[in-house]
């Protein structure tokens, strides 16, 4: 039976782990090759790092850091920020990535799914999707809205038809994050999580709003997500890798070893 | 000891099989020509992608009559993803392709079935059928990573290991002699997956 994943995030500035802190800005927290090789032994089952100047600096994705994390993590792992185009998404992969990331990019350029697809297969695509409740209306039928650039800038679209639409050009895998529970800590958005998961057939991962155990085995039995993404609840080191898989299992959920 | 030849026709985990090798301090050497593949001691002949245009660049640069030599020489030689499916006779990927027929067999697709995402993609359990020693000291039912549509199907005597997928029960570990294969992805199923490639790094047939 195929295991639901727990997958962490690393948002990555100047080659440091770093975490936005409510009053306090971000704050670094360490390396990201260490963290992710760390956090691998533990036995997370996959690992997201996202470049998360590298946009504003209008530069590519930092290369040299993917190769290091190639060379020392073993489990898959999926790179973002920084994507502009086809050249990027080849470089990142072809450096031990296992998927690469793209969120506003699609929005602004559906092509590049299209395109990526073609060239590196379904599986290595994921769409960073970021929805907010905005009430139902006709232009959004399921009251959230699609967001991009780090949730500064709404665009119009419904997040449910734009989740098919990047399925149908041919992305391999969804990352929802809701803009609402980002930060809370109060439990994933599972409204919109179930709705999304249910109406696509590419697998759904929930993020944003983790905050203990019983969040993440509370998001399996109540919808049809494939995985769980957490980060603040791990790299300050509240909880352990397997603390949540302990409750994860404990709630029935089948959980990699 | 001679480096382990880690075959290059342009797949994508190929970077990711030889970083976990010189991880564990394996001797080994990434190889496109022939003649340094025909004469290894020990292959790994990785993969991902579509079978049709793999066994195109195989067949291009001569690779694929090299690998066959390393398999009929009886060294040992290790296939992984892709690398699982082009050993066998055909594949049903591509509208049907003939591939390298070391072993007996063809690679099918999953059936559709309600709910079932294809590819079947992460963490799955191993269930063994019979022992080999690539798989020494990993316990019985241990997770491996999968990215995968198609899938073997060889002659049960050929088959190792299995792993269910919504109704669908596939082999997963498939080889005869001296020739091994996984479906699941050794370089990315971290701390097992290193000791099944440690394992095959002392494996003598």
């Amino acid at each position: 039976m195929l295991s639901k994943r727990l997958i962490i995030c690393l948002d990555v500035r100047n080659r440091k782990v770093t975490k936005g802190v409510k009053f306090k800005g971000n704050i670094d927290i360490g390396d990201p090759v260490e963290m992710g090789a760390r956090y691998s032994d533990e036995g997370v089952d996959e690992l997201v790092f996202y470049d998360i100047t590298a946009s504003a600096e209008n530069r590519p994705c930092d290369i040299e850091m993917v190769k290091d994390i190639a060379r020392h993590v073993f489990i898959p792992f999926s790179v973002g920020g920084g994507i502009r185009h086809l050249d990027d998404m080849r470089a990142v992969l072809l450096a031990g990535a296992e998927k690469v990331s793209i969120n506003s990019l699609a929005v602004l350029n559906p092509k590049i799914i299209s395109d990526g697809a073609k060239a590196f297969g379904n599986q290595c695509i994921v769409l960073g999707m970021d929805a907010k409740f905005v009430g139902v209306s006709e232009k959004i039928p399921s009251g959230y809205e699609v967001y991009i650039q780090g949730g500064r800038r709404a665009m119009g679209i419904d997040a449910v038809q734009w989740a098919i639409q990047a399925q149908d050009l041919g992305v391999g895998e969804i990352c929802l994050n809701s803009i609402d529970a980002d930060g809370t800590k109060e439990g994933y958005e599972l409204t919109i999580t179930d709705r999304i998961a249910k109406a696509v057939h590419v697998p759904v991962i929930a993020s944003g709003g983790a905050g203990v155990p019983e969040h993440i085995s509370d998001l399996f039995s109540k919808t049809s997500a494939d995985a769980a993404l957490v980060a603040s609840m791990v790299h300050f080191g509240d909880y352990t890798v397997q603390g949540i898989k302990s409750a994860m299992r404990d709630a029935g959920v089948a959980v990699r070893k | 000891m001679n480096p382990i030849i880690v075959v290059d026709y342009g797949a994508g985990n190929l970077t990711s099989v030889f970083n976990a090798l010189s991880f564990l301090n394996i001797q080994a050497k990434v190889s496109r020509n022939p003649e340094e593949i025909a004469s290894a001691e020990k292959i790994i002949f990785p993969g991902v992608g579509a079978a049709g245009s793999a066994m195109q660049v195989l067949t291009n640069i001569g690779i694929g009559e090299a690998v066959s030599t390393v398999v009929k020489k009886g060294r040992p030689v290790l296939g992984i993803c892709i690398g699982c499916q082009i050993i066998l006779d055909s594949s049903d990927e591509d509208g049907g392709v003939p591939t390298l027929g070391l072993l007996h067999g063809k690679a099918v697709r999953f059936k559709d079935e309600p709910g079932l995402k294809i590819p079947h993609m992460g963490w799955n359990q191993v269930i063994y059928t019979k022992e080999h020693p690539i798989m020494k000291g990993i316990p019985d039912g241990s997770d491996f990573y999968y990215v995968h549509s198609y899938h073997p199907l060889v002659a049960n005597e050929n088959a190792f290991a299995e792993t269910t997928y919504g109704s669908q029960t596939f082999q997963c570990i498939v080889g005869k002699d001296n020739l091994i294969a996984t479906q699941f992805h050794l370089e990315k199923s971290g701390s097992i997956g290193l000791q099944v490639l440690k394992n095959f790094s002392s494996w003598n047939v």
